[in-house]
C-alpha cells in the first residue's frame, strides 16, 4: 500500500521522527484498537488514535450523550445529546481523518459479548467506568491474550497500567476482586475534573501507539499513577511474583468470565 | 527507622505495622487498598501482623474506577 500525496502530508511529522518512519505510519494505518466506553478516557484515546491515522477504530458503549457528560467528554458536543454515543464519537472521527474505519458497537460488555468483540483488535483500550467492567475487560483480556490498557479517574486522580500478556501483571494481580457496591466512590459520587480525562486517555492512546510501533518502554509492570493536585507522577513498580493470581496465575481458578453486580456508576450516562 | 511510603522517606517508630501504617496515612477506604513492601504484596489480613522493617519501601496501590 503506497501513501497518497495527502497522507504524506497528513502524517508528515509522525513520518519524520524515527521511531515511526513511513513503516511505523503503515503500521498504525493497518493497526486496529477496541475503546470500551466513549467517555472521559474513550473520548481522547479514540481522537488520537483516530488523529494518528490507526486504521481500525472500535468503540464499544451503551449509552446516550448526556449533558452532564461535556464537561469532559470532547469527543461528543452539544448537538449530540440524546445521540447514541458510539454515533456522535463516530461522526467526530470520521471528520477528522477519512483513513480510518470505525467500527461502533451499542452495548455494554458483558461476558456474552466480550470474546466476540476484542478478538479482532490488536489493543484494548479500557475506558470504563464501574469495576464490574474492568475486572472483565481484564480477563477477557487474559484468557484471549491480547493487551490493554488499564486507567482509572476520579477527582484529581488517575491511574494507569498496561497489560500485555507474559511481560507482567494483570489488573487482578494487583486489584484481586471487585469492591463491594459502592465501598468506593465512583466519579458520579465524587465528581472528576475534566482534564483528567484528557491526561489519562491520551496516555492509554501513547501506549497504544508504543505497542503497535514496538517502540519505547511500556507500562507493563508498573502502575503510573497522577495526583494533579500535587501535580506529581509516580511511576510505582508492581510486584513481579504474580503466579497465585486467580487469572494469570500458574494455576488460575478463574476460567470463566464474571459478571460481577454493576456498581451505581453504569448504565447512567456517566 | 526509616522507612519510604508511596515514595517518602519517613520516620516511624520501630515494630510499626501495616494496619497502623494505614492508620496513621490516613488511607481512604483502607479495607480496600492494596499495599506492597519492597515489591511484594502483602494480603490484607495480613496487615495487622505485618511489621515494618527499617529500609521498607511501601506503596499504596487505590482502586479507581471511574473513566465515562
Ligand atoms: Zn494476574
Amino acid at each position: 500500500m503506497a501513501f497518497t500525496n495527502e497522507q504524506i502530508e497528513r502524517y508528515s511529522r509522525h513520518i519524520i521522527l524515527k521511531e515511526v518512519g513511513a513503516k511505523g505510519q503503515k503500521k498504525l494505518l493497518n493497526a486496529s484498537v477496541l475503546i470500551i466506553g466513549a467517555g472521559g478516557l474513550g473520548a481522547p484515546a479514540a481522537m488520537y488514535l483516530a488523529a494518528a491515522g490507526v486504521g481500525t477504530i472500535g468503540i464499544a458503549d451503551a449509552d446516550e450523550v448526556d449533558l452532564s457528560n461535556l464537561q469532559r467528554q470532547i469527543i461528543h458536543a452539544t448537538k449530540d445529546v440524546g445521540k447514541a454515543k458510539v454515533l456522535s464519537a463516530k461522526e467526530t472521527i470520521e471528520e477528522m481523518n477519512p483513513d480510518v474505519t470505525v467500527n461502533t458497537y451499542r452495548t455494554f460488555v458483558t461476558s456474552e459479548n466480550i470474546m466476540d468483540l476484542i478478538k479482532d483488535y490488536d489493543f484494548i483500550i479500557d475506558g470504563t467506568d464501574n469495576f464490574p467492567a474492568k475486572f472483565l475487560i481484564n480477563d477477557a483480556c487474559v484468557m484471549a491474550k491480547k493487551p490493554f490498557s488499564h486507567a482509572g479517574i476520579i477527582r484529581f486522580q488517575g491511574q494507569l497500567m498496561t497489560y500485555v500478556p507474559g511481560e507482567g501483571p494483570c489488573y487482578r494481580c494487583v486489584f484481586k476482586n471487585p469492591p463491594p457496591k459502592d465501598a468506593v466512590p465512583t466519579c458520579k459520587q465524587a465528581g472528576v475534573i475534566g482534564a483528567m480525562g484528557g491526561v489519562i486517555g491520551s496516555l492509554q492512546a501513547m501506549e497504544a501507539v508504543k505497542y503497535i510501533l514496538g517502540v519505547g518502554q511500556l507500562l507493563t509492570g508498573y502502575l503510573l499513577t497522577y495526583d494533579a493536585l500535587k501535580m506529581e507522577f509516580r511511576k510505582v513498580k508492581l510486584p513481579t511474583k504474580t503466579d497465585d493470581c486467580e487469572v494469570c496465575g500458574a494455576n488460575p481458578t478463574i476460567t470463566e468470565l464474571i459478571d460481577y453486580e454493576q456498581a451505581e456508576c453504569d448504565g447512567v450516562g456517566l | 527507622m526509616l522507612i519510604t511510603v508511596a515514595g517518602v522517606k519517613k520516620e516511624v517508630k520501630d515494630d510499626l505495622t501495616v494496619a497502623q501504617l494505614v492508620i496513621d496515612e490516613k488511607v481512604e477506604t483502607p479495607q480496600y487498598v492494596t499495599v506492597t513492601i519492597n515489591d511484594e504484596f502483602v494480603e490484607s489480613r495480613d496487615f495487622k501482623n505485618t511489621v515494618l522493617k527499617d529500609g521498607d519501601t511501601v506503596e499504596f496501590l487505590y482502586f479507581m474506577g471511574g473513566g465515562q
